[in-house]
């Protein structure tokens, strides 16, 4: 009845509560809290190797090499976007895009009807037939993008998934995606290295280091955001100090400043 | 202005000279002049239709010239006419049909055979870990034996009839067959098992749309390999162990000193092995079309 209540009115999309995860001795997670209400945008900011691509894994239910404890809670519908866009060389693009897809969502669209539309709402409308090596990068990641909508995801998990993008290329995905959460507001996790990323994108940014949360930082402007808007420089600043980035300090995060 | 420059001028962009005036890509600029060199090609050119017939055409146009001038004598290589000629004759009224026939039967049977074997070992060895630990060590054993050495047991097995024949051509078909199709499946990218465990694909649909397309490229390598495998495990066995075939044929002649048929024989076997294996690669090219996007 509890579960079925909790359904109804979900109060949480993510709930993790003391989550462990190792690597042989290695301890990466050491005991996380961490609740996304449904519909938040957070992104996730660390140092590399201090467990963010872990703890997706762990949420997306990928951890099959780990060993650890703790409480999760996920929602039924989670879609992953990866770095790279992992769509398969042999698969036309909107063959890709519905991979796995079965069934009629709620308007009755069977799963070729939503990866159309899917594709139209990335902009590669058109492309359907290509094959993945004719896209460029951009366009690769976001037939990734549309792949993931097709599953109406309630939460969306995204490990650098345009780390890999020239910086222009980048502000471009950033617009697209922040558009596709406006329209779908699923819960989104973002894994990020970069500062201006997570908090042109996110309502709410965290910081892993040594295993926990270091800052939880809430966002508080109104969308869409300038790249340019001075009040960002505050939250970059706070962010960047939890990161271990002096003022003054070379350090490659500050120099992935779009 | 491509009148001045030598060679093949592939793309259609003037390339740029620093010099105007100046006729690029000549080797010797003047001194102090830059020469902006485009950027070379490395991948070849565009392929023209029917163009690897061009070679053995070369061959056929050398052999005819040596023939006309006497350069090459008779009767250490006939001519290409008298070669047509003995063949026509044994096709009207020789054996030839029914060699041609024989010899074709048997490649095909032990190529099937080959073809069907290796495909189902490979898929049981690299699709269940059971599968692997009782197949995969055996075939590496049989592997490092040489097919063509188990002939003397195998003709006290199964006698000197078809039978042997047809085991040792699917055995040297078998052999490649699986070990790249194997090692195709096995080697399944992690990413995409990851993508697939993402997207929740039943097991069933993992194995038909990722590991079986992502494995093709591995299993036209050795089926081309299984193709040329059983057409020289043909020709090695016809000619010790038979007594009808193209290889037979040819055996014969070698004790009547005709030196035309025997010739006619290995023509016969080079445009077998030709057309299949333009056939195979035809249908790589069908079936892995995504791949030739770019390249074509
Ligand atoms: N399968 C694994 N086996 C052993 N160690 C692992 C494994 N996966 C991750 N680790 C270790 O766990 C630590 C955290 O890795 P993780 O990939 O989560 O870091 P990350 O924060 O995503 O780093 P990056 O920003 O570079 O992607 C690293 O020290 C890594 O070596
Ligand atoms: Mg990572």
């Amino acid at each position: 009845m509890a579960a079925l209540l909790e359904q109804l009115a979900p109060s949480s999309s993510v709930r993790i509560g003391g989550l462990t995860r190792s690597f042989g001795e290695r301890v990466v997670l050491d005991g996380v809290d961490l609740e996304i209400p449904p519909g938040q945008f957070v992104a996730l900011l660390g140092h590399s190797g201090s467990g963010k691509s872990t703890l997706l894994r762990a949420i997306a239910d990928l951890d099959h090499g780990a060993s650890g404890s703790g409480e999760l809670l996920a929602p039924e519908r989670v879609s992953v976007v990866f770095q790279d866009s992992r769509l398969l060389p042999w698969r036309r693009v909107l063959d890709n895009v519905v991979l796995g897809a079965r069934g009629k969502d709620d308007e009755g669209r069977n799963p070729v009807e939503r990866g159309l539309a899917a594709l139209a709402e990335v902009g590669l409308a058109g492309r359907e037939r290509a094959w993945p090596s004719q896209l460029s990068g951009g366009e690769q990641q976001r037939a990734a993008l549309a792949r993931s909508l097709v599953w109406e995801p309630e939460l969306l998990l995204a490990d650098e998934p345009f780390g890999a993008l020239d910086a222009l290329t980048r502000i471009r995905m950033h617009t697209l995606l922040r558009e596709l959460w406006e329209r779908h507001r699923p819960s989104v996790l973002l894994v990020t290295h970069d500062v201006d990323e997570a908090v042109v994108l996110a309502d709410r940014v965290l910081v892993l280091d040594g295993g926990r949360f270091s800052l939880d930082l809430t966002i508080g402007l109104d969308h869409p955001r300038s790249y340019r808007d001075p009040r960002l420089a505050e939250y970059r600043e706070q962010l960047l100090s939890a990161l271990g980035v002096d003022q003054d300090d070379n350090h490659p995060a500050k120099e992935a400043t779009a | 202005m491509t009148d001045t420059v030598t060679g093949a001028v592939s793309g259609t962009l003037a390339p740029p000279a620093a010099v105007p005036g100046t006729p690029v890509r000549r080797s010797s600029a003047p001194p102090g002049t830059v020469v902006r060199h485009r950027t070379r090609r490395l991948a070849p050119g565009r392929r023209l239709p029917y163009s690897r017939l061009a070679g053995p055409l070369l061959l056929l146009l050398v052999w005819s010239l040596g023939s006309v001038t006497g350069v090459v004598d008779p009767r250490v290589l006939p001519a290409p006419w008298t070669v047509v000629h003995t063949g026509a004759h044994l096709w009207v009224s020789g054996t030839l049909r029914t060699d041609i026939a024989t010899s074709l039967w048997r490649a095909a049977q032990g190529f099937a055979i080959g073809l069907t074997v290796g495909v189902v070992l490979a898929l049981v060895a690299g699709l269940s870990r059971t599968g692997e630990a009782l197949i995969d060590g055996t075939v590496q054993i049989n592997r490092s034996v040489p097919t063509l050495g188990l002939i003397p047991l195998f003709i006290l097995w199964l006698g000197i009839g078809e039978t042997f024949k047809v085991a040792i051509i699917a055995i040297v078909v078998y052999i490649p067959i699986y070990l790249n199709l194997y090692s195709a499946l096995a080697g399944i990218d992690t990413r995409y098992v990851q993508l697939s465990e993402v997207l929740r694909l039943s097991r069933w649909q993992f194995i038909r749309q990722v590991v079986i397309p992502g494995s093709l490229p591995g299993f036209f390598v050795g089926l081309r390999l299984g193709v040329t495998g059983s057409w020289l495990s043909l020709v090695v066995l016809e000619q010790i162990n038979a007594t009808n075939g193209l290889g037979y044929m040819m055996f014969q002649a070698q004790n009547y000193g005709q030196t035309d048929v025997i010739v006619l024989g290995l023509l016969i076997y080079g445009i077998f092995g030709f057309v299949s294996d333009s056939v195979v690669r035809l249908l790589e090219r069908r079936v892995l079309a995504w791949r030739h996007s770019l390249s074509s």
